[in-house]
């Protein structure tokens, strides 16, 4: 798994509510067998005046100049600023998968969907939930934002603000851990736990 | 000490805990071809096996055509679409897991096949890399969906790691009325929560109305939970339940019979048993719903309007009233009944099962589809659904009405096969999402049940059933 400690970065501002998985990554993009190159195609039908289809030569493509990621000034931000409920619907890995290869690494919003939650953890994204009241404020703000996973702390010019995360989570992001070979450490009580299940529920 | 049942089943398969992230036990993976491939290259990179091939099931139906299909996994057209059911093929093939393939009877959406089958059973710990899974909580099992990390970390370790979920209760009281279906049910829920009323949550529905409520109307409402933003939602096992799991293919028989269903009948939360959070919903009060928007909250009862953005005094919600309105091409304060239709959807893994199709063809026999609706299709949930309403005649009532009869999949709740909605198309549906571009880019949709999708195909517009 990709590590995450932590980061210095302008933040896109995409002021949005409820945005959904389908909106992240549209499904004509999910017939792909890879898991990279999803990047140019995050928010296809945002981004982009034609309809979209995989194979297409994406430079070639009619951008829409009033969608957020295409303004220049946030082509290096690697923290996304957006409004709650982020990520919901449906739980295709596409959508870390597309904000990753695209360069976003953070994600900071008043909350997120859980399956969506879970899978940036698995792709090296830290999701930061703030409060409302700090996420407004943060739309006002144009500088550079540190956020640092080990102390949980997300840093302005003028201010901080610390956010909470599961320590299990924060202990494998921080240290880019694999979770099948963590899990395959518990192979032998997997085993017994396995037997016993059997035996009371003999019929799985 | 009194548990609830998603506690109980969460301690059943727990097989280790560590700083509040528990390692549960996985039962059964249902796997498809859209959020799978990447998860079986992993396991090849890294050079694992599958812990438990017996565990797995697997069925490609989001990019099968859902038109003439006999001669199998060529006849999908879109060469990407037919190298993902190819994939699949493969690497159940390689990995030797159990597969239902594209043109065996059996085959249909997961979440309607895996109930079908037997394969998902009351108790079990269930997933999928797919968001609805929620659908067989209705069996009491604990399902939910995964991503693609977690698929292939179920098919290496047989187990995930899960935070455990709060509580909430959501007791739904008294008689529905005849019009109003599982799937208003759960539109109405979701209109009152919100689409993260849910999160963070695990939800039990219970009450009457639910008691009442058929195995596969407790299926659509259980299936729309992560509408709702709850990634478990769950209904405790009654006698409707071992009535409706018996004599399956998957299901257990002679003595392992008897012993599963004294489990089966524990499982209900206990009667003292502590909620996070429990709502009351008066059964009477619901209508039929429609949505009018981009978000399955945004809904109203079919004789209702779309909303006044000035009247919101939320900035954040007024400001998405104004989006979706506009994304839509309506105007607030319009009658919902006055809003013309060009195709109607009957299908998706909310309602596709039998009961569905009965109600809609009820709806739909001896009438005509009104001339402006371009295209009614109905799409059942399964090969075996499919004989089964041949051999009921639903078929004959439905293609008589005018309506496209066809093979099943998930088909036009998410477009990602041929079926799917033009730039500035409307459609009546009854599939989960009426999200910016779902049915297809630049198009609108708007959810409702059977009956209704019905209905608004003869009416042309959208329209109550007539009594």
């Amino acid at each position: 798994m990709k590590k995450f400690t932590s980061l210095s970065s302008i933040a896109t501002p995409l002021d949005r509510a409820n945005i959904d998985t389908d909106a992240i990554i549209p499904k004509q993009f999910l017939k792909s067998i890879k898991k990279s190159g999803f990047g140019p195609n995050l928010f296809d039908e945002w981004r982009y005046l034609d309809h979209g289809e995989p194979g297409m030569d994406n430079s070639k493509r009619p951008i829409n100049p009033d969608f957020v990621l295409n303004n220049p000034k946030y082509s290096k931000a690697q923290i996304l600023l957006t409004r709650r409920n982020f990520g919901c619907g449906s739980s295709r890995e596409h959508a870390p998968w597309a904000l990753e290869d695209f360069g976003f690494r953070a994600i900071i919003a008043p909350s997120f969907a859980d399956i969506f939650y879970n899978n940036c953890f698995k792709n090296g994204i830290l999701p930061v939930v703030l409060s409302s009241e700090i996420v407004d404020g943060l739309f006002e703000y144009t500088g550079n934002i540190v956020i640092d996973l080990h102390d949980q702390s997300v840093t302005t010019d003028t201010h901080s603000f610390e956010f909470n995360v599961d320590p299990e989570r924060k202990r494998r992001l921080i240290n880019g851990l694999d979770d099948i070979g963590l899990t395959l450490q518990y192979e032998d009580q997997i085993r017994l736990f396995e037997t016993e299940h059997f035996k009371k529920h003999p019929w799985l | 000490m009194s548990q609830t049942l998603y506690d109980k089943l969460m301690s059943t398969h727990m097989v280790h805990d560590q700083d509040g992230a528990s390692l549960i036990y996985i039962d059964r993976q249902l796997i498809h071809e859209v959020t799978s491939p990447q998860a079986f290259e992993g396991l090849t990179l890294a050079g694992r096996k599958i812990w438990r091939n017996k565990s797995n099931l697997a069925v490609p139906d989001h990019n099968v055509p859902t038109t003439e299909r006999s001669s199998g996994v060529s006849s999908i057209t879109d060469p990407i679409s037919r190298l993902q059911v190819e994939t699949l093929d493969k690497n159940c093939e390689t990995f030797e897991i159990n597969e239902i393939q594209m043109n065996d009877i059996r085959q249909g959406i997961v979440h309607v096949i895996g109930p079908e089958q037997g394969a998902t059973l009351p108790g079990m710990s269930i997933v999928c890399g797919d968001s609805h899974t929620t659908t067989h909580g209705a069996l009491g099992a604990l399902a939910f969906g995964i991503g693609t990390s977690e698929v292939e970390h179920v098919l290496a370790t047989g187990c995930l790691w899960q935070n455990k979920a709060k509580n909430m209760k959501i007791e739904v009281k008294g008689q529905l009325a005849n019009d109003v279906s599982a799937k208003d049910v759960a539109l109405y829920v979701i209109g009152k929560i919100g689409t993260a009323g849910g999160t963070g949550f695990a939800i039990e529905f219970c009450g009457s109305t639910i008691r009442d409520m058929s195995i596969e109307g407790r299926m659509t409402l259980c299936n729309m939970s992560i509408e709702a933003g709850a990634k478990v939602g769950i209904v405790a096992v009654d006698d409707k339940t071992i009535n409706y799991v018996k004599g399956r293919p998957f299901s257990p028989v002679g003595e392992n019979w008897d012993a599963a269903v004294k489990y089966w009948k524990t499982l209900h939360s206990d009667a003292d048993s502590n909620f996070d959070e429990s709502i009351l919903i008066d059964a009477s009060l619901i209508k039929p719903q429609v949505t009018w928007g981009t978000s399955p909250e945004m809904v109203v009862d079919i004789n209702g309007s779309t909303p006044d953005p000035k009247l919101e005094k939320d900035e954040v919600k007024a400001e998405s009233i104004r989006n979706a309105l506009k994304y839509i091409h309506l105007k607030p304060n319009t009658s919902m009944s006055s809003v013309a239709i060009d195709k109607v959807f009957i299908g998706s893994c909310t309602n596709s099962r039998i009961e569905d199709l009965r109600i809609a063809a009820s709806v739909a026999k001896g009438k005509k589809i009104a001339h402006n609706i371009k295209l009614a299709l109905v799409v059942p949930g399964s090969g075996l659904v499919k004989k089964q309403a041949e051999d009921e005649g639903l078929d004959k009532i439905f293609k008589d009405a005018g309506f496209e009869w066809r093979e099943p999949g998930c088909s036009m709740c998410l477009a990602m096969n041929a079926d799917k909605l033009e730039v500035g198309e409307r459609c009546a549906s009854t599939s989960n999402r009426n999200f910016e571009g779902r049915q297809g880019q630049g198009s609108f949709t708007h959810l409702v049940s059977p009956a209704i999708a019905a209905a608004s195909a003869i009416a042309g517009h959208f329209s109550g059933v007539e009594t």
